[in-house]
């Protein structure tokens, strides 16, 4: 077989059960791709050897007949998943030298399905960011390309959209705190779900916000995520907010049949400055699902606007304390001291060298919203405003809305550097359509539906009811069969 | 609301990082900035709207009040940028 890491999953997953290609060559196939796009930047710690040993057993598995559907699947694994022995930095200085001695729920069962660990993948740093600019390792690169510049592959998941679009792997995980899975996966043409709040054990996953972190796949197709999705899921113990309910089959769930379901367009989704053929998009894929035999219906989500301002009070607020636990004694780095520091020159000084700019912005604006005589002006007005925007969703479900449709991104992938005068706002602005789904705990999932003017994939984001990803999966589907997009990044790397 | 270099300072300390004090005055605007950002949440009429603390309905299960962990020291100081005799170990803290 040729062109082995273009596979999908679900073909890689069917090919392999026949025989007709081993999990030893698709990695092998993978590995040699991985080495051959040092320009993307998007593997930054390669694990050759892990991955051989459990294609190894991956095999083995296979030709005993016992071989789940991510076994023998090569993937990627975002550096915020801590995984045994193998660096996990979070893209930041300040976890320099770290291997965990555990492995993240995640990765676990993943592994326990199988699945073969390529290597680490780029990100923003504590995946605080929206084009992979903010990690210690440089910037990620997208592959698409559509002239002298480089492009960002969106962020903080960068560096797996870049992998998967590059076809460096069949698979990536990414984690989405206010859209970290799904605007890369727009950026970069690829397929990417954050799933139920609750839905994927955080355990083991470097915390940024608590409340608002996801872990969820970014795959080739709406299949590959379903089917990826289906192996991350499930309760776990050792996350106090993960969900003790069943997992149902995500990918049985694909028929594509969406007669009679309800798509709502919110009309708050309908922002100045972004570009016509952004709304065109939209417009197209609202068509898409009606002539699939969807009912469309206009809806109003009137707390839409504030959902970006008390996602900066909350995601802030949340990561100064998480983050407080990196203070250069247990792990990572420990700034060199000068004779006579004590303690607080240590906390400062390896803090202030261990965390890039856009952190110590964001921890410090979460300790000012969190200090006395601010904590309830802003941090409780933000959780108010949050449960408004929740309230919002809840109403349109009620009334019977089944998913929602909004365009993924308010532009397509921008030039690397291209942000670095502007001000922080101006970059948080990437995530206006994507956080009111992690304000609300609800589904969310990415899918590329056409190309701009220049030719850089745009997607559109479908919103589901909380726990039903699968329906939501499958609405997706519909709309990836009707989009028909296929492009792929002509390889220059 | 204008953040002013002082506010900047003590927000800084509260962070534990250390930020120079000719840093100071950009780190205030960029604060003043954010902040101007997030006050448009003044707009939005939260009477009567209880703050969420949590965004699915279920409640925190409790789990059986058991040792399940322990006895793994070795692991715990691995990563340890100064670990000594069993201990992580940081510059003097008392006299």
């Amino acid at each position: 077989m040729s062109d082995l890491t273009k596979l999908t999953i679900a073909a890689a997953r069917d090919a392999l059960r026949k025989g007709e290609v081993t999990s030893a060559e698709l990695t092998s196939a993978c590995l040699t791709a991985i080495d051959a796009a040092d320009t993307l930047n998007a593997f930054v710690h390669k694990t050759p050897e892990v991955a051989e040993s459990q294609a190894k057993s991956a095999d083995q598995r296979i030709q005993a007949g016992e071989a789940p559907d991510l076994c023998g699947i090569p993937l990627g694994i975002k550096d915020l998943f801590c995984t045994k022995g193998v660096a996990s930095q979070a893209a930041s200085r300040i976890l320099e030298g770290f291997k965990p001695e555990y492995e993240s729920t995640v990765t676990t069962q993943l592994f326990d399905a199988g699945a073969v660990m390529l290597g680490k993948l780029n990100m923003d740093e504590f995946a605080m960011g929206s084009s992979n600019e903010t990690s210690v390792y440089g910037d990620a690169v997208n592959p698409w390309k559509v002239d002298d510049r480089q492009l960002t592959p969106g962020g903080s998941s960068g560096g797996s959209a870049a992998a998967v679009a590059a076809d460096l792997c069949l698979g990536a995980t990414g984690t989405d705190t206010g859209g970290s899975i799904r605007q890369p996966a727009a950026f970069t043409g690829i397929t990417g779900i954050k799933p139920t709040y609750g839905r994927v054990s955080r355990w083991g996953v470097v915390a940024f916000a608590s409340s608002l972190d996801q872990a969820g796949p970014m795959t080739k197709d709406v299949r590959d995520s379903a089917i990826m999705l289906q192996a991350m899921s499930g309760f776990d113990a050792k996350d106090s907010t993960s969900a003790n309910i069943p997992v149902p089959d995500f990918e049985a769930a694909l028929t594509g049949d969406i007669r009679g379901k309800v798509i709502g367009i919110p009309k708050e989704y309908r922002m100045d400055g972004v570009p016509a053929e952004i709304e065109k998009l939209w417009q197209d894929g609202t068509a898409m699902l009606r002539d699939a035999g969807a009912e469309v219906r206009d809806i109003t989500l009137p707390h839409t606007k504030y959902a970006l301002p008390a996602y900066y009070v909350i995601a802030p607020a949340e990561a100064s304390s998480n983050l407080a636990r990196y203070d250069g004694v247990r792990f990572g780095h420990r700034a060199k001291l000068d004779a006579g520091d004590g303690i607080t020159e240590m906390y400062e000084k390896t803090r202030a060298e261990g965390f890039g700019p856009e952190v110590q912005r964001r921890v410090m604006v979460g300790t000012y919203v969190l200090s006395a005589g601010f904590y309830d002006a802003y941090y409780n007005r933000a959780r108010r405003v949050r449960a408004l925007i929740k309230r919002d969703f809840d109403q349109v479900f009620a009334d019977g809305v089944d998913a929602i449709l909004t365009p993924a991104t308010p532009s397509a992938a921008f030039g690397l550097g291209e942000m670095k005068n502007a001000d922080p706002i101006q970059m948080y602005l990437n995530d206006v359509f994507t956080v009111t789904v992690n304000l609300a705990g609800l589904p969310g999932i990415s899918v590329p539906a056409g190309l701009d003017a220049e030719g850089l994939p745009l997607g559109l984001q479908l919103i589901g009811r909380p726990w039903e990803e699968g329906d939501l999966l499958n609405v997706a589907y519909a709309l990836e069969r009707s989009a028909g997009f296929n492009a792929k990044p002509a390889k220059w790397w | 609301m204008s953040i002013d270099t002082d506010t900047a300072r003590r927000v800084a300390k509260l962070a534990r990082i250390k930020v120079e004090d000719d840093a100071l005055p950009a780190l205030a605007q960029e604060f003043s900035a954010i902040l101007g950002f997030i006050e448009q949440l003044n707009e939005v009429d939260v009477d009567g709207v209880e703050p969420m603390t949590s965004v699915t309905p279920q409640r925190l299960y409790r789990r059986d009040d058991v040792v399940t962990d322990g006895d793994q020291q070795d692991k715990v100081l691995a990563n340890a940028p100064d670990a000594r005799e069993g201990f992580f170990a940081v510059p003097k803290v008392v006299e």
